[in-house]
């Protein structure tokens, strides 16, 4: 029955198409708006490194101001700051007590490309350890990252990204090759593919949804030259002294700090460790606030950084808002529709149909128009996303597509979304009494 | 076969009470042909509803086929009015945009028949009727005599136990009516019961009974026996 149903509901919708198309328009402008929504809130909320992102802590540990009043976390403690110092992130780099150990930061250096004619160009860096790329697994064009070996023995090397490597040696494999960064040489030792977390899960300090960084190069090297520091850095006491050797020595915090944990004991193990270590630091001086250290996986770190913004979320609440009033207007259809079809209702229960059979029936035809809504409302769906994109280039540009779970969504959102608006037209449809209709013809 | 005892039905509308039966009682033979008459609000249609399960009644006692069909569910009325019962209306009630083919379908579709079976069954009565050679029409690519005969045809497709017509030649011409009715009264012959409401006493002539309705009640010695006359029609 169900393909005649299709059947018998495809014909209704041909029967009254200024009516259907009514319909199918409203619930599509409900949904073209609220998926517009859903997709951003979707992507920004969606979990970047879903294959280890349980694996993957942001370590915090509060070195901070004994009188500081931060706001209260969601779990009623204090909320360490989001950043280490770089005293902390080098004793944690040292003591190597997680599986893997990333301390990093973001940079601009400026790239002086071979060519005679071409200009130099600054790019985005990150200052990071080997780890990183197997960390976050990072996927690879040519070569690989550096070695540990590379960390330690202030090794210029660099990885670039795609589009830098296109830029600057053409897509060919640069691997063995130099770049000029900052009036030095670095060796390529690799470069990764298209690289775009969404959110930058590891590094939501700066622009958690801006774009992965241009190169990669070691974190002690960035030091080593005092390269530039791009992002956040705050500091709750001056440093004891001038000069860059005194801001390394100070309690300013400008570096993330991620650790791999691959299960409960080596994460309660990293805990235990990180107490130890500020009690240890609490000795000498440091660490004048009550023991806090945190260790958040990638989810909840960016649940605590507010990656979706609260914006973001009453927007939402908004589009789905709008989405029940077109699901009311389609209800009004509905009943049009229906009531108008009163006399081939009571024709097909004199003729045998039951209420259940013309309620499925009318439910199908419901369901048809939902798709079309759903359809036509992801095609509005592109629309706002484009139109998004065209006025918030830079803030959301990597907001904006549309993968299979939200096409599903829209389309299972819309047939949904016109079942429920279907449910009292069609009960009151089937309450039409045949006899009256009959006589009155 | 069926058998009505005192039935009653009452509308009620706020404080108003309208009586479009009081205590109608009647018996129907199987294979009858009985012809109801009355004039406008005497209650012809409503006794027709309530034989046809479309209605449901206010008392008294309703039998089919031996069965008291006083309280049946929606979806056992429903099996009822599928499997025995066939109606044929004035205005024909065809669905406009099927073709014939699937206008007769309707009800085969309802009663969970197979494709085959209801492909045979609807190939059948359309031959019966005269029509077969025009099941991929539309109804509205036929005449008026030509759609009741459809209509007709699909009361018929489910091989009822009765035919209920309400008023079956009220929107033909007279040569158009006189063909539809020897088109009932071939059913009949052919053993399928049938109740038929009209205004016209020549048409109700030519059913084996004729029962005659006034306020909602048999007229009495109304009810009487005639000879079918399809012979002089």
């Amino acid at each position: 029955m169900f393909s005649y149903y299709l059947k018998l509901g495809w014909l209704s919708i041909r029967r009254n198409p200024l009516l259907s198309a009514l319909m199918i328009a409203a619930i599509a402008v409900g949904i073209g708006a609220s998926m517009t929504i859903i997709t951003v809130n979707y992507v920004m909320s969606g979990n970047p490194i879903p294959q280890k992102s349980d694996q993957l802590f942001y370590v915090q540990l509060d070195n901070w101001d004994p009188n500081w009043d931060p706001n209260d976390s969601d779990d009623g403690n204090l909320e360490p700051r989001d950043q280490l110092t770089y005293l902390d992130a080098m004793a944690l780099m040292k003591a190597g007590k997680a599986y893997r150990q990333v301390a990093s930061n973001r940079t601009g250096l400026v790239l002086e490309p071979q060519g005679e004619d071409e200009m130099p160009f600054s790019v985005d860096t990150r200052n990071t350890w080997s780890d990183f790329f197997p960390m976050f697994d990072l996927p690879f064009i040519y070569g690989s990252g550096w070695d540990d070996s590379a960390d330690q023995n202030l090794e210029r090397v660099v990885v670039l990204s795609k589009e830098i490597n296109e830029r600057v040696f053409g897509g060919e494999n640069p691997v063995g090759r130099s770049v000029r960064l900052n009036g030095m040489d670095f060796r390529v030792v690799g470069v990764i593919d298209e690289y775009q977390p969404v959110p930058k899960f590891y590094d939501v300090t700066n622009d958690a949804f801006g774009e992965a960084e241009d190169i990669f190069i070691p974190f002690n090297v960035a030091v080593e030259y005092q390269f530039p520091r791009n992002g956040n850095t705050n500091c709750w006491k001056k440093p004891d002294g001038d000069g860059f050797e005194a801001f390394l020595n100070s309690e300013c915090i400008w570096i993330q700090f991620w650790a791999e944990l691959r299960n409960d004991t080596e994460k309660q193990d990293y805990m235990d460790f990180l107490n130890a270590y500020v009690a240890q630091q609490k000795e000498i001086g440091r660490f004048p606030r009550p023991i806090n250290n945190r260790l958040s996986d990638v989810m909840e770190w960016m649940e605590k950084q507010e990656v979706v913004e609260d914006d973001a979320q009453v927007m939402l609440g908004l589009s789905l808002l709008f989405l029940m009033v077109c699901l009311l207007n389609t209800i009004g259809l509905l009943l049009a529709k229906f009531m108008g079809k009163s006399t081939d209702i009571s024709l097909r229960r004199a003729l045998g149909a039951s209420r259940s059979s013309l309620f499925v029936q009318h439910m199908i035809e419901t369901g048809l128009i939902g798709l079309g809504g759903g359809i036509l409302g992801l095609g509005l769906t592109w629309v706002g996303l484009r139109g998004i994109e065209m006025l918030f280039e830079d803030i959301v540009k990597n907001l904006v597509s549309l993968d299979w779970v939200m096409v599903v969504t829209a389309i299972g959102l819309a047939i949904a979304s016109a079942l429920l608006a279907g449910l009292y037209p069609t009960w009151r449809a089937c309450r039409i009494a045949p006899a009256t209709q009959l006589k009155i013809q | 076969m069926l058998s009505m005892q005192n039935i009653s039905k009452v509308y009620r509308a706020g404080l108003v009470e309208t009586h479009a039966l009081r205590e109608f009682s009647l018996e129907v033979k199987e294979g009858e042909f009985i012809s109801v008459t009355g004039p406008s609000g005497s209650g012809k249609t409503t006794f027709l509803n309530i034989a046809g399960l479309l209605e449901s009644f206010t008392a008294g006692r309703f039998e089919l086929d031996g069965r008291d069909v006083s309280a049946l569910s929606d979806s056992e009325s429903s099996k009822v009015r599928n499997e025995k019962i066939g109606f044929v209306f004035q205005s024909f009630n065809l669905i406009p945009d099927l073709n014939l083919f699937d206008n007769v379908d309707v009800p085969l579709r309802y009663r969970g028949f197979s494709a085959a079976e209801r492909k045979r069954r609807i190939e059948k009565v359309l031959e019966t009727v005269g029509l077969a050679s025009r099941m991929k029409h539309l109804p509205s690519q036929l005449s008026g005599g030509q759609q009741q005969r459809v209509a007709i045809a699909r009361a018929l497709a489910g091989e009822p136990r009765f035919l209920l017509a309400d008023e079956p030649t009220g929107n033909l011409d007279s040569h158009m009516a006189m063909s539809v009715m020897e088109l009932i009264a071939e059913i009949n012959r052919n053993g399928t019961t049938i109740i038929m409401v009209t205004h016209d006493p020549a048409l109700a002539d030519m059913a084996s009974r004729n029962v005659h309705i006034l306020d909602g009640r048999v007229s009495n010695g109304a009810a009487e026996t005639r000879v079918a006359r399809l012979a002089t029609a």
